[in-house]
């Protein structure tokens, strides 16, 4: 690890991207992460590596899905009506198994919205969001440190599963500037093209045809079972989260990303007051640690979870609670950031109510 | 004391969200002008873009509609089909119209659609902080050519009335230009036209204004004029590429 | 320690880097740090703030909904956070710009003739210097010092020159906190 440096978030995923050996960057401007695509424009010429403006986030999702079929690691940043117009893209990748990573830098909608920071768009992450039974890893970190340290995982998901990975942040990260710990360099020398990538025959005996098409039912029901399996696989080896202050919590909050950030402070604050309050942050969102949360469900009284939209990853909360304690909520929408006092003061009313 | 200019009741009272010396405000007035002279005003939708127009609602008090970023001519096209008897205008930025939105405008434009499009180049993406656009200068530093426009990398300008008039479907298409009071009569004899070729069915039309953006150009409005002048306009030549009979 | 400062004013009043020079001061002290800044439209408004908060332990959330101290430098922005300041909480106010009284009666109210004073050590814009120097002097989230030193961060090439006048700023609000300390 190096030297501390203090950043803007949507600088220092661009910059964590390039150390993880991203080669290529396509996209299209779009507040509030327009620091990122500038900062790789910057950048990007002077490794000798790929910069490109597409003329629409369509464009660029398709410019990602060929660079992804050379095998290249790749990378395009955008925020949710971008992010919309780019779920045809996901979809043809999902069933082309190629990798790449996808930066969602989240505000508030639906629509054109506004550009502040939000949480609307985990069911489109995590349940698919374009056409067909597909899934991408979503990962959701909660501070500009572990979004860096998660970026040269996103690239190793993406690789070893030739999945997509979303990288799920929002408004706030992108703008805030924190001091930030890059890992050591990725060596790009040692990347190789992989056997399954299109290139060009060259000296292969056969050549590689990466489609999403099958026309038969039963083919196209077979790569279906397979693109199952790999999630299958996936869900159990790659779930990720945290457990803050759970030990001997009788209450669970659950939050992702920004406001399992401002939950930290909420758990604090109860903890202060002599509360037995703890967090459960899923890193991954999709894989949703379920059995984690499940495991829980016999030991805290309630759980209590906290979003910026309308009780998205709630629903993912109740399946894994399965109706053994009741699951709470407290959101706020259209890009307004709860207060901790006001999460906890929404807490304390559960509690005072028993 | 005699009155000899007032702003057309049209332009609302409210403040607007553009920076000092921004033209997009000429563009508002030139349309109001014509709404009013022309008495379209009742008939008037018009579709606002994603840019720094995306309030224009607020500023020109007719019907109107925001389109997704770049859609706007596909949204006029509805809007038009549905009930021809409005007169539908379709502003947009040069990002939103040749980058984004390329594919709706130029096929709204193949078709023929009996819509008026406002086509504001000011080189950049104002909105989001002034990044490339398609119609950014050979060597023009933006957000996101911090080395310069360079052909090799990002291709060259695009000339969207000269494209536009090889096609059947246009009955009119124009370049004007914003930044002298000389160039600002003729955009608005230009946009006319435009109002004209739609108000006499005769097809689509479309007037690109040569605009300026000082704020993300980094220059005073007054250099930001000069600019259009020594550098823009020998890009962009002022001029009709097509009239069709009946537009005059 | 958790030091949670807002800073706020128009835009080209060097709000952000007053708090981004905070920001960076603290980093070098190896103390935790987030810097959070209003953007957007928001801005385009006319007033521009920003969010900082300095501490010995991670920090949870970067949003500061209720300052304890706030650096203001113009009246909209004085209107805006007067009545979101916590009880005993330190206000620090360009008085230069703000006609008005602070009209709540539980808050630590510090009130410098910032810019006049600026101007008498050689240029306006090192009105915010003065701020954040008093404002260093009287909550210590940093050494004066180290401002002092991450200056150097910001004011390169054409602007290095004017770290000695920063510097001088910062000195000079640190100077004006102490008697204002001392004369409590
Ligand atoms: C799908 C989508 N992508 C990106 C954006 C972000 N965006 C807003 S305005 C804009 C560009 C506007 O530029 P232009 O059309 O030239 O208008 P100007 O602001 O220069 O008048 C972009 C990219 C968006 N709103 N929606
Ligand atoms: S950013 Fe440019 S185009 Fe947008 S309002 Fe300001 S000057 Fe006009
Ligand atoms: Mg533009």
């Amino acid at each position: 690890m190096g030297e501390k440096v203090l950043m803007k978030g949507a600088e220092a995923i661009a910059e964590a991207a390039i150390r993880a050996g991203c080669m290529a960057f396509f996209g299209y401007p779009i507040t509030p992460q327009n620091e990122t695509p500038e900062y790789f424009s910057r950048r990007m010429p002077e490794l000798g590596r790929v910069f490109l403006q597409a003329e629409s986030e369509v464009a660029a999702i398709n410019m990602v899905y060929g660079a992804a079929c050379t095998g290249t690691r790749v990378i395009t940043t955008s925020s949710s009506p971008g992010i919309s117009l780019m779920q045809e893209g996901f979809s043809y990748i999902a069933n082309s198994n190629v990798g790449c990573v996808v930066v969602n830098a989240m505000r508030g909608g639906p629509g054109l919205g506004d550009i502040a920071p939000a949480q609307a768009d985990y069911f489109q992450a995590t349940k698919g969001g374009g056409h067909g039974d597909y899934h991408s890893i979503v990962l959701a970190p909660h501070t500009i440190q572990e979004t860096v340290d998660l970026m040269y995982d996103a690239f190793d998901l993406a690789d070893k599963y030739r999945i997509m990975v979303v990288m799920l942040v929002d408004g706030l990260m992108g703008q805030m500037m924190e001091p930030v710990e890059f890992k050591e360099w990725v060596d790009v020398k040692k990347f190789k093209t992989p056997e399954w990538a299109t290139v060009g025959q060259g000296d292969r005996d056969h050549r590689n045809i990466i489609t999403s098409l099958e026309i038969l039912p039963e083919g196209l029901e077979k790569m279906n079972l397979a693109l199952q399996a790999k999630y299958k696989k996936i869900k159990e080896n790659e779930v990720r989260l945290e457990e803050y202050e759970m030990d001997d919590a009788e209450y669970a909050l659950t939050a992702f990303g920004t406001v399992a950030r401002i939950a930290k402070t909420v758990v604090e604050m109860a903890r202060k007051d002599g509360i037995k309050l703890g967090l459960i942050r899923p890193i991954t969102v999709w894989p949703f640690p379920e059995k984690e949360v499940a495991k829980r469900a016999d030991q805290v009284k309630f759980f209590f979870d906290v979003e910026m939209n309308e009780g998205q990853m709630l629903e993912d909360v109740k399946l894994a609670v399965n109706g053994k304690k009741p699951v709470h909520y407290y959101g706020r929408l259209g890009g307004v950031v709860p207060t901790a006092e006001e999460i906890y003061g929404e807490f304390k009313k559960l509690v005072g109510g028993k | 004391m005699k009155l000899i200019y007032k702003k057309p009741d049209t332009i609302t009272e409210r403040d607007t969200t553009y920076c000092p010396g921004c033209p997009h405000g000429i563009a508002h007035r030139l349309i109001a002008e014509l709404l009013e002279e022309m008495d379209l005003v009742k008939k008037t939708v018009i579709v606002w873009p994603v840019g720094c127009s995306v309030f224009g609602y607020y500023f020109i008090a007719t019907d109107a509609v925001e389109a997704a970023h770049g859609r706007a001519c596909a949204m006029a096209t509805g809007i038009k089909r549905a009930h021809p008897e409005s007169f539908v205008i379709s502003y947009q930025g040069d990002g939103d119209l040749a980058s984004i939105g390329i594919a709706e405008a130029v096929h709204a434009a193949a078709r023929g659609e009996r819509i008026s499009v406002v086509y504001i180049n000011n080189g950049n993406y104002g909105m989001t902080g002034g990044q490339m656009a398609p119609t950014t200068l050979i060597g023009q530093v933006t957000t996101t050519t911090p080395y310069g426009r360079k052909p090799e990398l990002n291709g060259f300008p695009m000339h969207v009335p000269e494209m536009f008039a090889a096609l059947d479907g246009p009955a009119y298409i124009a370049r004007a230009a914003l930044d002298s009071p000389q160039h600002i009569i003729q955009a608005k004899k230009f946009l006319r036209k435009a109002f004209t070729a739609q108000k006499n069915n005769l097809g689509f039309s479309l007037v690109e204004l040569i605009s300026a953006c000082p704020t993300n150009w980094k220059m005073t409005p007054v250099e930001a004029m000069e600019r259009i002048r020594k550098q823009v306009l020998p890009v962009f030549p002022i001029g009709e590429f097509k009239v069709a009979k009946g537009v005059e | 320690m958790e030091k949670k400062l807002v800073i706020a004013g128009f835009g080209g009043q060097g709000v952000m880097l007053a708090g981004e020079l905070l920001a960076e001061a603290a980093k070098d002290e190896g103390k935790f740090v987030t810097f959070l800044p209003s953007y957007g439209p928001e801005m385009r408004g006319g007033t521009a703030n920003c969010d900082v908060i300095v501490s010995d332990k991670p920090i949870a959330s970067p949003v500061i909904a209720h300052p304890q101290a706030a650096i203001i430098m113009n009246l909209p922005s004085l209107d805006k956070f007067e009545p979101l300041m916590e009880k005993d909480g330190l206000l620090i106010l360009n008085k230069t710009l703000i006609p008005r009284e602070v009209k709540r009666t539980d808050l630590r109210v510090l009130q410098i003739d910032a810019q006049t004073v600026a101007r008498e050590l050689g240029n306006e814009k090192a009105t915010n210097m003065i701020l954040l120097g008093a404002y260093a002097e009287i909550e210590k989230p940093v050494k004066l010092e180290s401002l002092k030193n991450a200056l150097k961060h910001f004011l390169t090439g054409k602007k290095e020159v004017l770290i000695p006048l920063n510097e001088k700023a910062l000195e000079k609000g640190a100077e004006i906190a102490r008697e204002f300390l001392g004369g409590k």
